[in-house]
C-alpha cells in the first residue's frame, strides 16, 4: 500500500482516533534520513514536520538523552556520532564512535552509550560525558542490533553476517555467550520483565524469542501474508509494549507491521504502512508507534490500542531510524 | 544499509507476465494472514571441541595485459574474495571455536594441471575445493576426486551443461548458469516491453553457448530474435582509441528491426565496441553494456555496501563478480559447518540441499541450492557500468516454489541425473 493512499484515509481515521483518545500528549519524534543526511523533527500531537536538521553523512541509529535535551545520531560514513542540542537543532559536539557506527543504545542511567560498528566487527562503549572510549568488544561480522536488559546488566548485539546474538556483560565488557539465530539478525529487544529477548532475522524471515536466563531460543515466529512473497517478508524493527501484551514487528519490503500477542506469540494482524518499513518507536505513553518507511520516504503513525494506521507523514530521503523524546 | 526504490521499478499489475512453468498462488480473499509457529527449538550448547576447516581454491590468474588496460583483471581476482570469506568465517568462528584456513593454488602456466593440484590438496586433507576454472577443468577435477568424499564448489564456470547432462553429485554451483543470467536479462526486457532482439554472436564456444542461452530465454519469455549475425570484425574493443572506425562493423547493423542488441562476447573482445555505434540508436546488453551478473561495485543495497567496504580495505581494489562468487563459496562452507557443528563433507553435502540451509549473500533474499542440479538459487542484478538498473526475478514473475526458480532450468526441464 502506498503512503499516499494511507494519507487519504487517515484524515477520517485521525478524527476517530482523537475522539477515542482525547488530545495526545506532545512529544517530539526524530527521524534520521539515511540519504538526506538530515533529521526530520515531528511534533507527535500535530503529526507535522516542524524542522529538518543537518547532520553528518549517512545518519542511521538515533536516540535521545534521558532528559530529552540531546539527540545522538550515528553519522555512519563520517565514523562519528553527532550530538545535537534539541532546543537549537545544531550539532554541538561529536563522539568518537569508532568506524561506521550503525545502531546504539543508551545505558539506563544515561551513560555510557553502546555502539555497534558495522564495518569493524566490534561494539564500542563510549562515556558520553568524557567522550572517551571505555571498551571495544570484538563481535561477529556486521554488528547491528543493540538491546539492553531492563536492569542494564546485559547488552545484546546481533551480527548480521555471523547470525548471532552476542550476550555482553556490561560490567566486564566481555562476551559471555552467543546464540545462533536465523540469517541477518537486525534488531534485539528485551521484554520489560527482562526474561525474554526478541531478535529479528531479516533474510531468515523470522523472529527468535530467546530465554534470557538460559540463552536459548524457545520460539521462532514466522510470517505468512497472502499475496506477498515469503522472500519479501523481512523482519527488522521490534517493539514490545511495557505491559508485555503486544509486540510490533516491521516487515521491511512486505510494507507491513505485524501485531503479535507477545504472550501466546499468536499473530493478530498485519498493518499496511509505507514502503520498506524498518525501525519503530513508541511514544513514551505508548499510545502511538512511529515507523520509518525507507522507500516511500515517509513515516507511518500507528494507534497502538486501536491497532490502526492513523497517519502518514512525508519526511526526508530514505528514512532509517526513529527516536522519540521522553518529554 | 540502503534500499533505493526497487519497488518503483516493478511493472504495473496489468503488465505482469507469467512464465510457462509458473503457477499463480495469489490468495486474494483473506485480508489477514496467520503466524506459523514452529515447535520450540532448543539451541544446543556451543561445541567444546575446536574445529579447523581447510578450504582449497584452485584458480588461474589472468595474464597481465600486453598494454594499458583500464580495467585489467587483477592477479588476485577470486583469491581476494576467498580471503574475505575466510576472514568472515573466522570472525564467526571465534564464538563457535571454529577456525578456517585457505589453501590456494594458482595455476600460473598452461601446463599446470588442475587435477594434480586438486589431488595434492586432497592428499593434504582438504575436503572442500573451490574451483575458479573452466567447465572442462571442473569436470576433470570433480571426477578425479569423486571417491574421496570431497565437496567441489564451482565458482567460475557458468556452462549450463555442468547443471545438465554433465552434472556431478559432488559439485555445487555458486555462480549462476548462463540460462539464469540470460533469463534475468529477458525478464527485464519483458518488463520494459523491449521484445525484439538483435543477437550478435562472437566466434568462441563460450560466445555460442551464451547465444544458445539467449535463444532459450527468448523462447521462455516470448521475446523475438528478429535478427542474428556473427561478429566477424575481430577484437575491436581492444583496439586503440585512435584506430580508424571500422565502417563495415557499423554498417552490419543497418536495416534491422530490433529494440535491443544482445552481444555474446564472454572474452570481452568486441562487445563494448557495439554501444553507440549501431546505425539505429538502440541500447546494447548481454555480456557487455547492460549486463546480468552476480556483483558490481555499484551494488550497495541489502548490506552490500558493508561487503564492498570490507573488501576494499582487504584487497585495495573494487570487488569483482569472481571475488563475490568465491566469497559465497567459502561462506557456503562456513554457514553449513557452523550450523552442523562438523566439517565432515558426508554431513555437509546433503545439508546444502536441505530446506533449512540458506546463505545470506547481500541479495535481499536467502539463497539456497537446488536439489535437482546443485545450482545456487539467487537474485541476479542487471547493471550498467555506473548504475544498478534492475534486479531479477522481476516483480510479477511468480513460481510455485520461489520466484528465484523463474531463473534458469527448473525441475521439470532438468536433464541432470546424479549418479
Amino acid at each position: 500500500m502506498s503512503g499516499r493512499v494511507e494519507a487519504g484515509l487517515s484524515v477520517f481515521a485521525l478524527g476517530a482516533w482523537f475522539a477515542l483518545s482525547g488530545p495526545a500528549a506532545a512529544y517530539t519524534a526524530y527521524i534520521t534520513n539515511e540519504k538526506g543526511n538530515s533529521v526530520s523533527v515531528i511534533d507527535t500531537a500535530t503529526m507535522a514536520v516542524t524542522g529538518t536538521w543537518k547532520v553528518g553523512r549517512r545518519p542511521r541509529g538515533v536516540t535521545v538523552s534521558k532528559d530529552g535535551k540531546e539527540l545522538f545520531v550515528c553519522a555512519s560514513d563520517d565514523d562519528r556520532i553527532d550530538v545535537l542540542d534539541t532546543s537549537s537543532g545544531k550539532v554541538v559536539r561529536s563522539l568518537r564512535s569508532g568506524p561506521d557506527p550503525e545502531q546504539f543504545i543508551l545505558d539506563a542511567s544515561g551513560n555510557p552509550l553502546y555502539v555497534a560498528n558495522e564495518d569493524d566487527s566490534q561494539v564500542t562503549i563510549i562515556d558520553i560525558e568524557k567522550n572517551k572510549v571505555l571498551a571495544e568488544v570484538p563481535v561477529g561480522v556486521e554488528p547491528e542490533g543493540m538491546g539492553l536488559s531492563p536492569d542494564g546488566k546485559i547488552l545484546v548485539n546481533t551480527s548480521e553476517t555471523t547470525n548471532m546474538a552476542h550476550f555482553i556483560d556490561t560490567k566486564t565488557f566481555q562476551v559471555i555467550d552467543n546464540v545462533l539465530v536465523d540469517a541477518r539478525p537486525r534488531f534485539a529487544e528485551f521484554t520489560a520483565d527482562g526474561k525474554f529477548l526478541w531478535v529479528s532475522a531479516e533474510v531468515g524471515g523470522t523472529v527468535s524469542v530467546i530465554d534470557v536466563a538460559q540463552h536459548r531460543v524457545i520460539k521462532k515466529i514466522t510470517f505468512k501474508i497472502p499475496s506477498v512473497n515469503d522472500e519479501a517478508i523481512q523482519p527488522v524493527g521490534i517493539r514490545i509494549t511495557k505491559d508485555g501484551s503486544k509486540a510490533f514487528v516491521a516487515l521491511g519490503p512486505a510494507n507491513r507491521v505485524a501485531v503479535i500477542d507477545a504472550k501466546s506469540y499468536e499473530l493478530e494482524k498485519y498493518l499496511p504502512v509505507g514502503q520498506r518499513v524498518w525501525q519503530l518507536a513508541f511514544t513514551p505513553d505508548q499510545k502511538m508507534l512511529f515507523t520509518t518507511n525507507g522507500t516511500s520516504n515517509d513515516v507511518s503513525v500507528i494507534d497502538v490500542t486501536a491497532e490502526k494506521v492513523v497517519k502518514s507523514i512525508p519526511v526526508g530521503l530514505l528514512p532509517w531510524g526513529v527516536a522519540i523524546s521522553p518529554n | 544499509m540502503h534500499d533505493p526504490a526497487f519497488e518503483t521499478l516493478v511493472p504495473r499489475p496489468g503488465r505482469r507476465r507469467l512464465i510457462r512453468t509458473a503457477l499463480v498462488l495469489l490468495a486474494l480473499a483473506p485480508a489477514v494472514g496467520h503466524a506459523q509457529q514452529q515447535a520450540p527449538q532448543p539451541a544446543p550448547p556451543p561445541p567444546t571441541q575446536p574445529l579447523d576447516t581447510h578450504i582449497g581454491l584452485i584458480y588461474r590468474p589472468q595474464p597481465a595485459p600486453s598494454s594499458y588496460d583500464a580495467e585489467a583483471a587483477p592477479e588476485d581476482e577470486g583469491l581476494a574474495g576467498a580471503r574475505m570469506g575466510i576472514a568472515d568465517n573466522n570472525t564467526t568462528g571465534r564464538f563457535t571455536k571454529q577456525t578456517y584456513a585457505l589453501d590456494d593454488v594458482a595455476l600460473t602456466d598452461d601446463k599446470s594441471d588442475p587435477v594434480a593440484a586438486a589431488k595434492n590438496l586432497v592428499a593434504k586433507g582438504v575436503r572442500y575445493l573451490i574451483l575458479a576454472l573452466p567447465a572442462d577443468a571442473v569436470l576433470a577435477v570433480s571426477d578425479a576426486v569423486k571417491d574421496s568424499g570431497v565437496v567441489v564448489l564451482n565458482a567460475g564456470a557458468s556452462d549450463d551443461r555442468l547443471r545438465g547432462a554433465d552434472c556431478r553429485a559432488n559439485v555445487f554451483h555458486v555462480l549462476p548458469s548462463r540460462a539464469m543470467l540470460t533469463d534475468a536479462l529477458a525478464q527485464y526486457l519483458t518488463v520494459m516491453r523491449w521484445r525484439k532482439i538483435f543477437l550478435i554472436v562472437g566466434p568462441t564456444d563460450a560466445d555460442k553457448a551464451y547465444a544458445d542461452a539467449v535463444r532459450n530465454s527468448a523462447r521462455k519469455f516470448a521475446l523475438k530474435i528478429t535478427a542474428e549475425k556473427p561478429w566477424t570484425f575481430g577484437p575491436l574493443a581492444k583496439a586503440r582509441g585512435d584506430t580508424p572506425t571500422r565502417a563495415e562493423a557499423m554498417v552490419f547493423t543497418r536495416g534491422l528491426d530490433y529494440d535491443l542488441a544482445i552481444v555474446a562476447d564472454e572474452e570481452g573482445d568486441w562487445g563494448d565496441y557495439v554501444s553507440y555505434r549501431t546505425v539505429d540508436p538502440r541500447p546494447v546488453g548481454g555480456t557487455q553494456a547492460l549486463t546480468p551478473t552476480t556483483w558490481s561495485p555499484v551494488l550497495e543495497t541489502w548490506g552490500a555496501a558493508q561487503a564492498q567496504n570490507r573488501f576494499r580495505r582487504l584487497a585495495s581494489r573494487l570487488m569483482r563478480p569472481l571475488d563475490y562468487q568465491v566469497w559465497a563459496a567459502v561462506r557456503t562452507v562456513g554457514e553449513a559447518v557452523t550450523a552442523k557443528k562438523t566439517n565432515d563433507p558426508a554431513v555437509i553435502a546433503p545439508y546444502l540441499v536441505e530446506p533449512d540451509f540458506t546463505l545470506p549473500a547481500y541479495k535481499g533474499v536467502p539463497l539456497s541450492y537446488r536439489p535437482w542440479d546443485h545450482q545456487l538459487r539467487q537474485a541476479i542484478i542487471v547493471v550498467q557500468p555506473k548504475a544498478l538498473v534492475s534486479v531479477a526475478p522481476e516483480q510479477g514473475f511468480l513460481h510455485q516454489r520461489t520466484p528465484l526458480d523463474t531463473l534458469g532450468v527448473d525441475l521439470p526441464e532438468t536433464t541432470c541425473k546424479f549418479k
